[in-house]
């Protein structure tokens, strides 16, 4: 089946550790785009739901960095961090172990995946399914890309990761929607967490929505250190999303610079054909 | 200097319920399995999250690890300042690599750069 749903959102850790310093008004703001986001997710009626992450070191490590890595289990565990900080209680997460496996092999037919059997969730996917599938009662694949230890996955390399997500979900008979998650302009748990770059994250969010390969891929890691922290580098999930679409142009639903919760929170979606 | 074996326990401190058990009941035997300068191992046990940021741990990391030693956000984030404060820029890592300086030597640099054209 084409992928059946492309869409992108915050994951910022603060959005639920520190859910009560943002106003109230653009709290709930939030949190009813994310949900309608789940609703519109279920209405797709998929078989699981591709959770394309930035992790942060919940499973990969220097010592074996893969650039792409996708689940292959039948649960997840998460959150990794501490409950009464993260403030979402450690749960067993569905997978669906057969899907992972030949959307990876579908994967793997152009780029070089790594696969796990093992997996436990941080901020990065349990916050966005804090309030995407907060029973937890649709099965998951987590898909990773390295932006947290350098050297880094090249940028036209998470396009093509994208590309080859969007072939093997549509070889598949499963219905399959596809959320990235991450940040874009900021710099998360520094001394300088709270700065966001507005403007650099709407300009980013332009190019997304036109989904224009050329300047989505134009930035360089400096350029993107400069202008949106280390925490930039996490616009590789993005354009990966984009990537899956498939020329489909994106919609942003909600853009908010939120310096409490760290970044831009934002919850977009790609318009596929139906 | 071993940032390396320095974030790797960090990590596995984060991720691993049972190496957390162990840290508890047995500190000296898990530290001995990572090959940590004095200066490392006494940031790790105190913990010091000011110069374990200046050592140049990862705040993806640290953020987790403060979290676990049940060290409030503000203070957190309070606790980097001093230690840049302190111990001077970050010594390694992923933000002394792409010129990490804190956000006002950051602005400043910015401004100067522009400046110059």
């Amino acid at each position: 089946m084409p992928l059946v749903y492309c869409g992108a959102c915050s994951h910022a850790p603060g959005i639920t550790a520190r859910a009560e310093r943002a106003g109230t008004q653009t709290r709930q703001a939030l949190h009813n785009a994310l949900f309608r986001m789940g609703d519109d997710i279920r209405a797709t009626k998929p078989d699981a739901l591709v959770v394309v992450a930035a992790e942060h070191f919940a499973n990969f490590f220097m010592n074996n960095m893969p650039a792409f890595a996708i689940g292959m289990a039948d649960s997840y565990e998460g959150p990794i961090e501490d409950e009464a900080f993260l403030r979402i209680k450690r749960a067993r997460v569905p997978g669906n172990k057969a899907l992972s496996r030949k959307l990876i092999e579908g994967v793997m037919q152009t780029v070089d995946v790594a696969y796990a059997e093992e997996w436990k969730f941080d901020h990065g996917i349990s916050v966005p399914l804090h309030f995407l599938t907060p029973d937890y009662d649709l099965p998951i694949v987590p898909a990773n890309i390295n932006c947290q230890g350098p050297p880094l996955t090249p940028l036209k390399r998470a396009w093509a990761f994208g590309e080859a997500l969007r072939a093997a979900a549509d070889a598949m008979p499963e219905r399959v929607a596809l959320v990235a998650t991450g940040g874009i302009s900021h710099w998360p748990a520094t001394p300088d967490s709270g700065k966001i770059n507005e403007k650099w994250d709407r300009e980013f969010l332009e190019r997304w929505a036109a989904n224009d390969r050329e300047s989505l891929l134009s930035y360089s890691d400096a350029d993107i250190y400069r202008d949106g922290g280390q925490g930039g580098f996490e616009i590789r999930t993005f354009i990966a999303a984009a990537a899956a679409a498939k020329g489909a142009k994106g919609k942003i639903e909600f853009c908010e610079p939120v310096p409490v919760f760290a970044v831009s929170c934002t919850v977009a979606r790609m318009q596929l054909a139906a | 200097m071993s940032l390396y074996q320095v974030q790797k326990l960090i990590y596995q401190l984060n991720r691993d319920p049972r190496t957390r058990e162990r840290y508890a009941s047995e500190r000296d035997s898990v530290l001995a399995e990572y090959e940590l300068s004095d200066e490392e191992r006494a940031a790790i046990v105190e913990p010091d999250i000011g110069l374990l940021y200046v050592l140049g741990v990862n705040g993806q990391l640290l953020m987790h690890f403060a979290a676990l030693h049940k060290i409030e956000w503000n203070d957190y984030l309070e606790r980097m300042r001093q230690g840049l404060k302190l111990h001077g820029a970050v010594r390694e890592g992923v933000y002394a690599a792409t010129g990490y300086e804190g956000v006002e030597a950051h602005d400043v640099r910015l401004k100067r750069e522009r400046e110059a054209g």
